[in-house]
C-alpha cells in the first residue's frame, strides 16, 4: 500500500499513499487550483444550464465577474428543489452521448432526484472515495465488503469503483441476505466493510447470534454513512466489532459518498477540497461565515462536468474545523452533522420527507387522516413510526378491517417513500393539536 | 330479531379498557354482555347495552370511537353439546360466522350465544327453520337481567 515518501513532507505523513497526494497540498496552491477550476465550472453551468444563466443574468453577473475566491458569495444558490423542477434533463450539462451514468435519489414528490456523470465524472468520484479509503488507512491488500445497495443509489457502485481504484479487492455483496454477509466476510477474511450504522448494528447482532465472533475476524474499519448517527453509536460498534468507524460524507446533487471523510484521528471529515469547494452559511439570511462558525453547508464541484453543481445548500448544519489536522492533510475538515435545517430526514440510507408521508396517507382513503410522525432513537439510529388515528368512518367491529386499513397505509407508505415504516392506529384525540392545528412531527430522538 | 352491538377502538395498553367503562357508568348504563378481540397493538371492545342509543352517544362524548354493528342471539341448553349442534348447523348451511361469544342466563338454565354473521337475514331463516331460538331484545334482556 505505501510507498516511500520523497518530498519534504513532514513525518506525520507516515503511510503516505500518493494516490492522497492532493490532500497535503500546500493551502495556496489549493486556493488557486480553486479558483481555476470554479471559474471553469461557473463557465460551463453559464453556457449549459439554462436555470443558472438566468439566476447570473438576473444579477447582472457573467463568469468573468468571477475573479477571486471570495467571488463565489456572488453566485446564485442550487436547492434540492430546482433538480426536481427541471426533472429530467434541466441540469445536464453535457450531451447524453457523452453521460455514462444516472443516479436518483427520493424527492419530496413523486419525480425522484436524477444525477448525472460523464466518464471523467465517475473517475473523479472513484478517486474522492479511494483517497476517502485511505482516510481510514485501507490500500490494495484490504478486502472490502460492499453492502451499500446497488442500484440508484449513490452508495453501491461510488464505493465499488473507489474500492476497485484503490487496488482493493471489493466484494459486492449490495444489502441484505445478512447471514451470507456474515459468511462472506468470516470466510473471505473481509477487513473493511462500506454500509449504514444501521446495518452494521444488525450485522453485529446477527453475527453474534449466529455464535460469530466478529471482534476474531479480519475486520478493522467501518467504513458508515447514508444516515446521521451519534457518534456514541459508533463507539458502541467499535468495541462490538473490534473495529474503528469512520464516518463518510456525500450526497447524491454532489456526487454521492465520497465528498467528505474522517481520518485516523476520527475528528471531523475532510472535504476533498480540490473536488468540491465548502462554505458555511446563516441558512436564514444566506451570509456567508466565517470558519469556526456553524451553519448550513453549501457545496461547490469544481471538477464535475455533466451535472455542475453550484452553491449546492445541503441544509446539513456543521462548522468548518479551523485547526489544521493532526494527520497532516491541508484539506479543511467540517465536524461531524449535527443537524438538518429542513425537515428531511434520513432513515436506512434513505431520504424522507414529511410531506411523502403526508402524500401516503392520502393515497388510501381520499382524505388525510390525523397522524403523527414520531420519531426516537435506537441504539444511537433514527426510527420512524406513523400514528393514525383511527375514526368512524374506517373503524368497524371487526379485527381484519383494521388489519387491513393498517397494511394499506403502510404499503402506500412504503411505495411513496421507498422503504418500511412503522404504522400504529391510535384513537382519537391522541395526537396532541395545537391552535387547530396537528402537530405533525414529534421527535423523541436524544440529541 | 337483530339486535345492536356496539364497538369500541381500543389501544393495547394499560388503562384503556376503563375509559369506556367508566363514561358508561357515568350514565348510568348498564352492561348486559361483553367480548373483547384483541391484538398486539389494540382491541376491540364489544359491547350489549340496552339502550345502544344513548351508550353510543355517551362513549362518543369520552372521545372513543364507536361503531354500530347487528348480531343474532339465540338460547341454547346449558349442556354439553349446545354450541356444537348449531355451529353443525352453520358449517352445514355455509353461512359465514364472523366471530361469536356466549354468556349463561340468570333465570333459566340456558346459554345466550351472540353471532356475528356476514349476512344475518338468511343465517336467522335457517336457524328458525331448524328450530333454534332466535331472541329478540326484549326476550333477551328478560333472560340477562
Amino acid at each position: 500500500m505505501t510507498s516511500e515518501c520523497t518530498c519534504s513532507c513532514d513525518s506525520n505523513k507516515k503511510n503516505f499513499n500518493p494516490a492522497s497526494a492532493m490532500d497535503y497540498l500546500p493551502s495556496e496552491e489549493l486556493r488557486e487550483l480553486q479558483l481555476r477550476r470554479l471559474m471553469a465550472t461557473v463557465s460551463l453551468a453559464y453556457e449549459k444550464q439554462a436555470l443558472f444563466r438566468s439566476r447570473m443574468e438576473e444579477r447582472g453577473l457573467t463568469p468573468a465577474s468571477i475573479r477571486s475566491l471570495d467571488d463565489i458569495a456572488l453566485l446564485p444558490f442550487t436547492i434540492k428543489a430546482d433538480l426536481r423542477d427541471t426533472y429530467p434533463f434541466g441540469l445536464f450539462a453535457k450531451p447524453m452521448s457523452e453521460i455514462v451514468r444516472l443516479h436518483a435519489s427520493s424527492g419530496t414528490t413523486g419525480k425522484p432526484i436524477v444525477v448525472a456523470y460523464t466518464k471523467k465524472d465517475i473517475e473523479v468520484w472513484a478517486d474522492a472515495i479511494r483517497r476517502a479509503f485511505i482516510c481510514a488507512g485501507l490500500g490494495e491488500h484490504d478486502i472490502i465488503q460492499n453492502s451499500y445497495g446497488y442500484g440508484l443509489f449513490t452508495g453501491g457502485l461510488g464505493a465499488h469503483y473507489g474500492g476497485e481504484k484503490l487496488g482493493a479487492t471489493v466484494i459486492p455483496t449490495s444489502g441484505g441476505n445478512t447471514d451470507r454477509q456474515i459468511m462472506v466476510m468470516k470466510d473471505f477474511g473481509v477487513t473493511a466493510i462500506c454500509c449504514t450504522p444501521s446495518y452494521l448494528a444488525y450485522l453485529l447482532e446477527r453475527a453474534e447470534e449466529l455464535g460469530i465472533n466478529v471482534q476474531e475476524l479480519p475486520l478493522k474499519a467501518a467504513i458508515l454513512g447514508a444516515e446521521p448517527w451519534a457518534w456514541e453509536t459508533g463507539r458502541r460498534l467499535e468495541k462490538m466489532g473490534g473495529l474503528r468507524v469512520f464516518d463518510i460524507y456525500g450526497l447524491s446533487e454532489i456526487v454521492g459518498p465520497g465528498v467528505g471523510m474522517m481520518c485516523g484521528e476520527q475528528d471531523g471529515l475532510h472535504i476533498f477540497e480540490d473536488y468540491f469547494y465548502p462554505e458555511i452559511i446563516n441558512p436564514d439570511t444566506c451570509e456567508v461565515l466565517p470558519d469556526g462558525q456553524e451553519g448550513e453547508l453549501v457545496l461547490t464541484t469544481l471538477a464535475k462536468e455533466a451535472m455542475p453543481m453550484i452553491r449546492y445548500r445541503t441544509r446539513d448544519i456543521t462548522s468548518i474545523i479551523t485547526q489544521p489536522c493532526p494527520c497532516g492533510r491541508t484539506c479543511r475538515r467540517i465536524n461531524r452533522i449535527s443537524r438538518r435545517s429542513d425537515d428531511m430526514m434520513i432513515l436506512r440510507g434513505v431520504n424522507v420527507f414529511p410531506s411523502q408521508i403526508e402524500t401516503a396517507l392520502m393515497a388510501v382513503e381520499g382524505t388525510l387522516p390525523h397522524y403523527q410522525i414520531v420519531l426516537t432513537t435506537r441504539h444511537g439510529l433514527d426510527q420512524m413510526e406513523v400514528q393514525v388515528e383511527v375514526t368512524a368512518e374506517h373503524f368497524g367491529d371487526r379485527i381484519r378491517e383494521l388489519e387491513d386499513l393498517k397494511v394499506k397505509l403502510a404499503k402506500s407508505i412504503e411505495r411513496t417513500v421507498g422503504i418500511r415504516i412503522d404504522v400504529t392506529l391510535v384513537k382519537p384525540q391522541t395526537i396532541e393539536r395545537s391552535q387547530g392545528k396537528a402537530k405533525r412531527i414529534v421527535d423523541l430522538r436524544k440529541k | 330479531m337483530k339486535i345492536k352491538q356496539l364497538s369500541v377502538f381500543l389501544e393495547n395498553k394499560p388503562g384503556q379498557l376503563n375509559i369506556p367503562c367508566k363514561a358508561l357508568a357515568s350514565a348510568g348504563l348498564n352492561i348486559l354482555t361483553l367480548s373483547l378481540a384483541d391484538t398486539h397493538q389494540f382491541g376491540i371492545l364489544r359491547l350489549i347495552l340496552e339502550e345502544p342509543d344513548k351508550g353510543k352517544e355517551a362513549l362518543e362524548a369520552a372521545g372513543c370511537v364507536v361503531n354500530v354493528t347487528e348480531v343474532v342471539a339465540v338460547t341454547v341448553p346449558d349442556r354439553p353439546g349446545g354450541l356444537a349442534e348449531i355451529l353443525d348447523l352453520i358449517e352445514k348451511a355455509g353461512i359465514n360466522l364472523e366471530y361469536m361469544y356466549a354468556f349463561t342466563a340468570r333465570k333459566k338454565d340456558q346459554a345466550i350465544l351472540v353471532f356475528r354473521f356476514e349476512d344475518p337475514e338468511t343465517a336467522i331463516e335457517v336457524l328458525q327453520k331448524n328450530g333454534i331460538s332466535v331472541i329478540n331484545r326484549v326476550e333477551l334482556f328478560d333472560l340477562a337481567k
